[in-house]
C-alpha cells in the first residue's frame, strides 16, 4: 500500500505538471492521439458496416474479421509496424487502426441488420427512399449499437495507446516506460493510475451518450427491450 | 523461415511459457464468474454493482493493470502471479456478465417445473439451469480464451516471458520473422485453445451437438 501512497504523491506533486515533460501534455498527447484514430476508424468502419448491415452482404466476412482480431496480439502488431515504418506516429497509428476498425464494423453491422425489418418495410412503403430509410430510420435505431462499437474500439486504442510509447516515445505510456527504465517505481504506478482513471472517464462517458441514443432510438422501453438491446451491444463489442 | 528453425528451442521453451500464464486464469475466471453470474442474474439488487464493477474492471487498460496489481496485492512486479491475476481479473469482468445473460436466458416456467417436480436449490442449479446455461456461457467462455492468450503477450514489456518476448526481442534485435512467429503462434494457440472449449463443451453438454455459435 505504502507504493500506492507513493505513486499518488508523485501525481500530485506539481513538479510533474511543469515544464516539457508535464503531465498534461501527456494527457493531451494521448488522448488527442487515440480521438484522432477512433474518428479515421469511424470514417471508415461505420459507412461499410451500415452497408454491410443494410444490405446484408459480407456478414461472414464481419465476423470472421472480428472474431480474428480479437486473437490478434496488440504488441505483436505495434512492434512488427515499429520496424517496418521506423520511429514515428506512423506506426502506432496504424497499428491502432487495426485494431479500432473492428469493433467500429462490427457495431455499425450489427446495429444496423438488427432494425426491425417490418420498420424499414414500412418506411419504404410510406414511399422513403432507400437513402432516407438508411439516414431516417436505420441509423437513428442503430445508433446505440454502433455507439457501442465505437465505445469498444476507443477503450482499445486509449489502451493501446499506452503500449505505444515501447515503441515511439508518446503519450502517458511515456513516464510508465521511463519509471521503468529508470526504476521509479512511483512514476510507473503513478503513470499507470493515470492512464486507468482516463479510461474510466472515457468509458463512464461514452456510457451516457449511449444511454441517451437507446432513449431516443427506442422512447417506450420496457425493461425487456432494454435488456435485449443490450445483448445485441454485447455482440457488437 | 531459417532464424524459426535456428531458434526452435527457444519458441518451445516460450510457447511452454505462454500456456503455463493463459491456461490457469481462464479456468479461474470460469469458476469464479459462474456463482457470481448467478447471483447477478437472480437478485436485481446484486445484478447493477456486479455488472457496473465488472464493466469498469474491463476499462482498466492491461499495461497499467500489469502495474497496478502487484501493488495492491503485493507481489514482485514480474512474477507469474501477476499475470495470472490481472488476467483472471479481465476473464472474470468479461464472463460474469456473460454468466449473467446465461442464467437469465433460462425460462421460468422451467425453473417452477424443476421446483415442482421437487429439485433442490441445490439440485436446480447443477442439473437444470446451469446445463441450460451452458451454451452462452461457452459463447463467453470462448471470448475469454482468445482474448487471455492474446493479452499474455502484453507482459512481455514489463519482463514476464511468453510468446510476447519474441516481439520484444525481435523489436529490439530488428528481426521481423521473430515477431511474425509471435504474432502467428498466438494465434493458433489462441484457436487451438478455443476449439478446446467447444471440444470441452460438447463432451460436457451431448445434447447440444450443434455448438457453432461464435
Amino acid at each position: 500500500m505504502n507504493l500506492l501512497i507513493e505513486a499518488v504523491q508523485w501525481l500530485l506533486d506539481p513538479v510533474n505538471w511543469q515544464g516539457e515533460n508535464a503531465l498534461g501534455m501527456r494527457i493531451l498527447e494521448h488522448l488527442g492521439f487515440s480521438a484522432v484514430v477512433v474518428l479515421v476508424a469511424a470514417a471508415i468502419g461505420i459507412p461499410v458496416g451500415t452497408l454491410i448491415g443494410h444490405t446484408g452482404r459480407g456478414r461472414g466476412a464481419i465476423i470472421a474479421i472480428t472474431g480474428g482480431a480479437r486473437a490478434l496480439p496488440t504488441l505483436g502488431l505495434l512492434t512488427i509496424f515499429g520496424l517496418w515504418l521506423g520511429i514515428g506516429l506512423e506506426a502506432p497509428f496504424l497499428a491502432l487502426l487495426v485494431l479500432a476498425l473492428p469493433p467500429v464494423l462490427a457495431g455499425a453491422y450489427a446495429g444496423v441488420e438488427s432494425v426491425d425489418r417490418a420498420t424499414v418495410g414500412a418506411a419504404r412503403a410510406i414511399g422513403l427512399t432507400e437513402r432516407q430509410i438508411l439516414t431516417g430510420v436505420e441509423l437513428p435505431l442503430a445508433a446505440p449499437v454502433i455507439i457501442g462499437g465505437l465505445r469498444s474500439a476507443a477503450l482499445q486504442v486509449i489502451s493501446t495507446a499506452t503500449l505505444a510509447a515501447y515503441i515511439s516515445d508518446t503519450g502517458l505510456g511515456r513516464p510508465l516506460f521511463t519509471g521503468m527504465k529508470t526504476q521509479q517505481y512511483d512514476m510507473m504506478l503513478g503513470a499507470s493510475i493515470l492512464v486507468a482513471l482516463l479510461a474510466l472517464i472515457v468509458e463512464l462517458c461514452f456510457q451516457l451518450v449511449q444511454s441517451a441514443a437507446t432513449r431516443r432510438a427506442e422512447p417506450h422501453n420496457g425493461h425487456q427491450h432494454r435488456a435485449h438491446s443490450g445483448a445485441r451491444e454485447r455482440i457488437a463489442a | 523461415m531459417n532464424w524459426l528453425s535456428q531458434n526452435l528451442h527457444i519458441v518451445g521453451q516460450l510457447l511452454a511459457d505462454h500456456l503455463v500464464l493463459s491456461i490457469p486464469p481462464i479456468l479461474l475466471s470460469l469458476i469464479i464468474s459462474v456463482p457470481l453470474g448467478r447471483l447477478a442474474a437472480g437478485s436485481p439488487r446484486w445484478r447493477t454493482p456486479l455488472l457496473t464493477g465488472t464493466g469498469l474492471l474491463y476499462a482498466i487498460p492491461s499495461l497499467p493493470l500489469f502495474i497496478i496489481v502487484p501493488a495492491v496485492f503485493g507481489f514482485s512486479l514480474r512474477s507469474p502471479a501477476t499475470m495470472i491475476t490481472a488476467l483472471t481479473l479481465y476473464g472474470c469482468a468479461l464472463l460474469v456478465r456473460g454468466a449473467a445473460d446465461a442464467f437469465s436466458s433460462v425460462p421460468q416456467d422451467v425453473r417452477l417445473a424443476a421446483a415442482a417436480t421437487g429439485h433442490s436449490r441445490w439440485g436446480m442449479f447443477w442439473k437444470v439451469e446451469l446445463p441450460l446455461a451452458g451454451p452462452v456461457l461457452l459463447s463467453s467462455l470462448r471470448v475469454v480464451t482468445v482474448s487471455t492468450v492474446s493479452l499474455v503477450t502484453v507482459g512481455a514489456v514489463i519482463g514476464i516471458s511468453s510468446l510476447g518476448t519474441l516481439f520484444t526481442d525481435g523489436f529490439q534485435r530488428n528481426i521481423d520473422a521473430s515477431i511474425i512467429t509471435g504474432i502467428v503462434l498466438t494465434v493458433v494457440v489462441a484457436f487451438a485453445l478455443d476449439a478446446l472449449c467447444v471440444l470441452a463443451a460438447r463432451w460436457a453438454m451431448p445434447w447440444q451437438r450443434a455448438v457453432s455459435r461464435a
